[in-house]
This record gives structure tokens, sequence and C-alpha cells, in this order.
């Protein structure tokens, strides 16, 4: 199949990009001779236009995606930075291993894991999944080849974690799994009316439960303000579920861009009114498979079309602690205010567990990730708005979900980018960092 | 089972091994290129192979190909299955300019193949029983002019692997070709992409399955089997004139 080379956001679209294949990590191309920037990219993942290099190349890096060594005693993974998240699922699980954490799809590199420095529903245990790996080999465009973990080139590595894929081609990682019980989940899930709720609820859930998150409804105001349903879970000791196995579920593919009213006002309340009539406040126990658990959204492949030909926009920041209740509830004020409808609102607590990456996004905090259609200026208005809320209480926006933010919004999330710019290879680049530094406009 | 890849570097063949490996199967992969060899085998290991033995040979020398047979021979203990995979594209532009560069490409997609070929077919005969498989093109349907050096040299190896088909048929050994369309490999990492294009890792499962079902012929993505019937029966008053 043809790849697209865009991001998952479909916005904005890239123009003028070349890709170059990488096949075998004995043989990466020269990246001297390749004319303009170089980026890498996996699976597209990212949102916004962090995985973008327009007027660039782009370094496909997924048919890198062999194993080199696993341990299974140990349960120490090393292979090559294009292997997918959901192949490695398949090998590990059944020898009873898992993800050190995932993000909310399977369909990620172990690159684009480590450049973004990916978060899960453990992070409130487990920290981020650079906190795991424990070396990679980085390419850099002087043809250099340098291992980097904690204790060899400790800069680089920390400058990597996180690094956006702007410190150079990682070849190859080695990180730590998790041993699990089984492929199942105990899944619990908690129907709460408010936001004050959520904070209660995630308070007693994160001392004993290894996964949790929340949906939320942004459509209502009013006293609905912030409902949702909380979901937590633990691994199962199962090893298969007692009446029947779990059958392989055959995915649905959206096989063309849904008109722009599809998505609509009605169409989401409806959704919410359905999703949300669980009886308030009783728990309810299941017992599911680790795939509709961590990875719900993958059930419909190339979901994002539901968006249509527009594309649509991200919106992840964190709160710190000190102000988190009253910004989630002055940012879903605005929102239910604005009549911007978003389909998807994920609500988790961050953890304290430090990151070694210079620039990760996740810090001890509250984070909400929405989505919004793109409807141009207005869409734009809303986020700007929103931006300002972040800002005033020394929040943060997450570079994979961004496709707008401005310089001043990327410095006051990440201060210290200029200490990480000097590890930037200077082949490296993307249309993200260009933008967010204010080189777009010199056209460097 | 006691499998042996020749080209095991292929990025398709690559795709076939990792299925036999998922299966505990023991292996035996040959390729020129030690370094990819070793990153290849390492992948088949973890991946649970019962055992993986490599060996380095460029396949254009003749010369290696009965010695290469016999070692898969005694590490395996026996081969019960054989993939061959090996292939150069090469650029028929430049290539219909000399005649040596013509007979190069021939040589090795078609020559090196008719020895490894005919050295297996006599290894199965004795056996009786086995599956010996090789990767086609359905560019080895017609020649065109684009492109009927390598093509030419593709339906040499599908008319050679017809006849040991039949012969071997007697004593019960399965002889499949393989007759892939377009695949997102390195072979084709110039070419613009598509969505005539298959992945590898698609392909590989389905050689993989017509190898233990036994298949004949092999039509990867299966659409081709139709475009090529199509394209087989144009008639050459028309077929000369187009541009293919
Ligand atoms: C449905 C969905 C849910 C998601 N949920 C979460 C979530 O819960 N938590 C979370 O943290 N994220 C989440 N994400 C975002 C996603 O996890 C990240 O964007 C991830 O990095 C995408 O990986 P990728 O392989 O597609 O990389 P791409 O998007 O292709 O690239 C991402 C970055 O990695 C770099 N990169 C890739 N490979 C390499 C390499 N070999 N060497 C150097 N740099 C490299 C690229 O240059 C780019 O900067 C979600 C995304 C989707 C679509
Ligand atoms: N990709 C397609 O669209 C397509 C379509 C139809 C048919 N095919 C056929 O599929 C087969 C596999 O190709 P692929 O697509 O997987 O491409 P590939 O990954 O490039 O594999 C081709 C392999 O042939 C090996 N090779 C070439 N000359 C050799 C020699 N003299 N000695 C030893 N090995 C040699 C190469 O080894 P090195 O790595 O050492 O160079 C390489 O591993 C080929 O027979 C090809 O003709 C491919």
């Amino acid at each position: 199949m043809g790849r697209s080379y865009q991001s998952w956001g479909n916005y904005p679209k890239a123009r003028n990009q070349r890709v170059i294949p990488v096949h075998w990590r004995d043989a990466p191309p020269d990246l001297q001779a390749i004319d303009g920037s170089v980026l890498a990219y996996g699976y597209g993942r990212s949102y916004g236009d962090s995985c973008l290099n327009e007027n660039g190349t782009l370094l496909d890096i997924t048919p890198l995606n062999r194993y080199i060594a696993f341990d299974a005693e140990r349960g120490l993974i090393r292979c090559e930075s294009g292997v997918l998240f959901a192949d490695l699922l398949q090998f590990i699980v059944p020898r009873g291993w898992f993800l050190p954490t995932t993000p909310g799809t399977k369909y990620v590199s172990v690159g684009g894991a480590i450049a973004n420095d990916v978060h899960g529903k453990n992070h409130h245990v487990a920290g981020t999944f650079g906190g795991h790996v424990t070396r990679f080999e980085l390419l850099r465009s002087d043809g250099s080849r340098l291992i980097c973990s904690p204790t060899e080139n400790a800069e680089l590595f920390r400058a990597t974690i996180g690094g956006l894929g702007l410190t150079g081609l990682i070849l190859w990682a080695e990180f730590k799994l998790r041993r699990i019980p089984g492929p199942y989940i105990a899944q619990e899930k908690i129907r709460f009316g408010n936001i004050d709720e959520f904070f209660a609820i995630s308070e007693d859930s994160d001392k004993e439960y290894e996964y949790t998150v929340a949906w939320v409804d942004c459509v209502s105001g009013g006293d609905k303000l912030g409902r949702g349903i909380f979901i937590r879970g633990n691994n199962a000791w199962l090893a298969r579920l007692p009446d029947k196995s779990a059958a392989p579920r055959t995915l649905l593919t959206m096989p063309f861009d849904l008109p722009p009213f599809a998505l609509n006002l009605l169409t989401v309340r409806a959704f919410n009114e359905v999703y949300y009539r669980a009886p308030l406040g009783k728990v309810q126990h299941k017992i599911v498979p680790y795939d509709p658990f961590f990875y719900p959204l993958d059930v419909i492949d190339d979901w994002n079309r539901l968006y249509g030909k527009a594309g649509f926009l991200q919106y992840q920041f964190v709160v710190p602690r000190a102000h988190d209740r009253s910004a989630i509830k002055e940012i879903l004020r605005q929102i239910s205010a604005s009549g911007v409808v978003s389909f998807l609102a994920v609500l988790k607590v961050f953890g304290d567990v430090e990151s070694p990456g210079m620039l990760s996004f996740p810090r001890p905090g509250v984070t909400l990730a929405l989505d919004f259609p793109y409807r141009g200026a207005p869409t734009l208005r809303l986020l700007d708005r929103l931006d300002q809320i972040v800002r005033e209480c020394g929040g943060a926006l997450y570079p994979a979900k961004d496709a707008r933010m401005s310089p001043q919004m990327f410095e006051a999330s990440f201060p210290n980018w200029r200490a990480f710019s000097q590890y930037v290879d200077p082949k490296f680049s993307s249309s993200f960092w260009r933008r967010v530094t204010g080189q777009a406009q010199s056209g460097k | 089972m006691r499998v042996m890849i020749i080209s095991a570097t292929s990025a398709i063949a690559h795709e076939v091994s990792r299925c036999f490996a998922a299966d505990r199967a023991a292996l035996f992969l040959v390729a020129r290129n030690a370094e990819r060899l070793a990153a290849a085998a390492d992948d088949l290991r973890v991946l649970g192979a019962a055992k993986v033995e490599t060996y380095v040979a460029d396949l254009a020398d003749l010369s290696t190909h009965a010695a290469l047979i016999e070692a898969a021979r005694q590490a395996l203990g026996g081969i019960d299955a054989v993939l061959i995979a090996h292939g150069v594209l090469g650029d028929q532009k430049t290539a219909q300019q000399s005649v040596s560069a013509t007979l190069e490409l021939f040589h090795i997609n078609a020559i090196s193949y008719i020895s490894l070929i005919t050295l297996l077919a006599n290894h199965f005969e004795a056996q009786r029983q086995g599956c010996l498989a090789v990767i086609g093109s359905v560019a080895g349907e017609r020649g065109r002019g684009s492109n009927y050096i390598y093509g030419a040299a593709k339906g040499a190896v599908a008319i050679f692997m017809s006849g040991v088909r039949n012969r071997l048929a007697k004593v019960g050994v399965s002889v499949l070709t393989v007759k892939l369309g377009l695949v997102n490999t390195p072979m084709t990492a110039h070419m613009k992409k598509n969505a005539l294009f298959a992945e590898p890792a698609q392909v590989g499962k389905r050689i993989y399955a017509a190898m233990l079902r036994g298949e004949d012929i092999l039509y990867v993505p299966s659409f081709w089997m139709w475009i090529m019937l199509v394209i087989r029966n144009i008639p050459e008053r028309i077929f000369k004139r187009l541009n293919l």
C-alpha cells in the first residue's frame, strides 16, 4: 500500500517531502549526501507536525524491524527501532511479558516511543517509556554511531529520549519489559458526575491500581460539567477466560474520509448520552483481554478519517498539581461554552516518576487530551484561549499532539529547550521544530 | 521441519523465514552479505527457530552451489523444504546496450536458479518428499520493452520449474512457483509507490502457507492472476505498440 507520510491528524499537510527507506542497520543512507534536512519517520501516529519535514527528507525506519536479542529470564529485549508495538506484543505476551508502558495505540514504533517519550495508563507507577530504556545506538549525520545509555554518552541519551527525533537516527534500542501473569486485565469502570468526583476516585485508585484513566464528556455544561467514566485495572492472574477464549477481532476499516457534517454536536451528544448512562458511582467489574483495555481505538483502522479531509487537532496539556482542579474546570467551561465539540477527551493524573528525557512532556500533575475537528479560525481561537490558561498555571503542551503552538507557548512548556538544542544534530529538523523555534519564516 | 532459505537477506524471504521460525523450524540461511545475514539470523533465533545456521555465498558463483546444499544437509540432518529468492532487477536501459551486462542479469536471475534447482530436484527426487519453492515474477509472463531481460530470466525459470514439477509430482514432491506482483522491498525502493504495492510481511505469509499446502503456482497478491490473464491474451500485434 502506498503510505501517505502525513501525520495522524491530517493537519497540517506537509508538502514536498522526499522519502528514503532505511532497510539495514549495517548500511544506513549517507546523510551528508542528502540535500536539506532529514527526519526519522515511524508509523506517523503523531498528530501534528513533529513527524513531518516539509521540503526535506523523511527516513522511513519501518523496514528496520528485526529483533536482536531477548533475555526471557530478565525480560530484556533488544530490537531495531522500527519494530511495531503490535508485533512486539504478539511475541512477548504469550511468553509472559508486556510493554513497560504503552500509549493508547499499538501501531507505534520503538523509535517513535523513545523520541516522544510516550506515557500510558500506568504513568503514576511506571513513568514514561524512556525510563525503561537501557541503551540504544544513535546514528549522527557525521556518520558516527554512538551507543547511548545512562552511563555512556549520557547527555545524548537524555536528549534523545523525548528528543522529537532531532538528535539523530535511533538504529536499535534495548529496554526492560514487565512480567505479567496472563493476557487479561481485571477492569473496573466507575461513572463520575463531575470533576471533583474524578479527583477523589483518582486519588484512591492510583494507590491500588496499576492502570488508571478517565473519559470525560466535554459537551455537557452546568452541573454535568466534567462528568465521565473512570477506568482502572490490574493485570488479572487468569491465563485464559473460563467461558470462551478471546476470539481475534476483525478490524473495521474506515474506507474513505467522512463528510464534515458526520461528527457534529448532535452525534457526539448522542454518543455521550449512551456512553454515560451507566449508574453513577457504582463499580462495574469485568475481565477483559489487554487489547480492548489498552487500545480501544485500534479496532477501527484509520479512524482518523472519521474527521474528513480537513483533518483534526489534538490538544493535550499537563497542569501542575497546585492548580489542577481550577485549570481543568476552567478549560472544560471554555470548551463547553464555545460549542466546539471534542469527541475524545481523556483525563489522567501523572505520577512523580522522573524521566531521563530532557524534553519529556509528562510531569507531576493532571493531563487532559482532547481532539477537535479542524474548522479553521474558530478552532484555533479556542485553542489560543486554552493556551493562556495552561500557561498561567505553569503547564505544558505535548509536542506529539501539537500542530499549532506558538514559539512562546513552546518556551513556556519547555523552558530548557535551548540547553537541549545543543544536542540537536545539525542535519536533522522537522516542521514542528522550525515552527516552535521561529525558523519557519526564515526558511531555514 | 528443516528448511533452507537461499537468499535469506531478501526482504520477502525473511518474512517467510519468520513464519517458519515461529513454527520452531530448524533453518539454514544462505546469503552473500555476512553482516546482514547475521542480523536476519538473530531475528529468527529470537522468534523461536529451533536452530539457525548461516552460510555465506555469492550465488552468481555456480561452483558454490553443490557445497552449500551439502552443508545444509549436514547441518540440518536433511532438508524438507527450500525457498530460493535472490534476484537483481537491473537497469534495462543500460543493460540492453551491452551483451555482457544482459548476460550477467540473465546469469543471476536464471542460470543460477537452473543450477540450484537441478541439484535440489535430485535431492528431493531421492528423498521422495518435501517442497521446492522459488520466487518468480509476473514480469516473467510476457516480455515488455522496459523490463524484458529480467522478465525473460524469470520466465525461463518458470518454464524450467513447470518441467521439474511434472517430473517430481510422480514422487510426491511439491514444487511451487511464486509469481509476485509489486512488493515494497529494497528492490523497488527507487519506485514511486501506489496502491498496487504489497507489503513483504503479507506476501511472506502467503508464500509460507502455499509451501505448507503444497501449491503449484501462487500469484501474490492474488489479483495479479486476473491482470496477467488479460495481459497474456492481448494479441502481439497490439501488445507490441503498447508502452509497457
Ligand atoms: C490513537 C492514538 C493514541 C495515542 N495515545 C498516546 C498516549 O496515550 N500517550 C502518548 O504518549 N502518546 C500517545 N499517542 C502518540 C504516539 O504514541 C506518539 O506520537 C508516537 O511517538 C508515535 O510513534 P510513531 O512510530 O508513529 O512515530 P512517528 O509519529 O512517525 O514519529 C514520532 C517522532 O519520533 C521520531 N522517530 C521515529 N523513529 C525514530 C528513530 N528511529 N530515531 C529517531 N527518531 C525517531 C520522529 O522523527 C518523530 O519526531 C497516541 C497516538 C494515537 C494515534
Ligand atoms: N519486490 C518486488 O516487487 C518483486 C516483484 C517480483 C519478484 N520479486 C522477486 O522477489 C525476490 C526477492 O526480492 P525482494 O523483493 O525481497 O528484494 P531484496 O530484499 O532486494 O532481495 C534480493 C536479494 O537478492 C540477493 N542477491 C542478489 N544477487 C545476489 C548474489 N549474486 N548472491 C547472493 N545473493 C544475491 C540480495 O542480496 P544482498 O542483500 O547481498 O544484495 C538480496 O538479499 C527476487 O527474486 C525478486 O526478483 C520481487
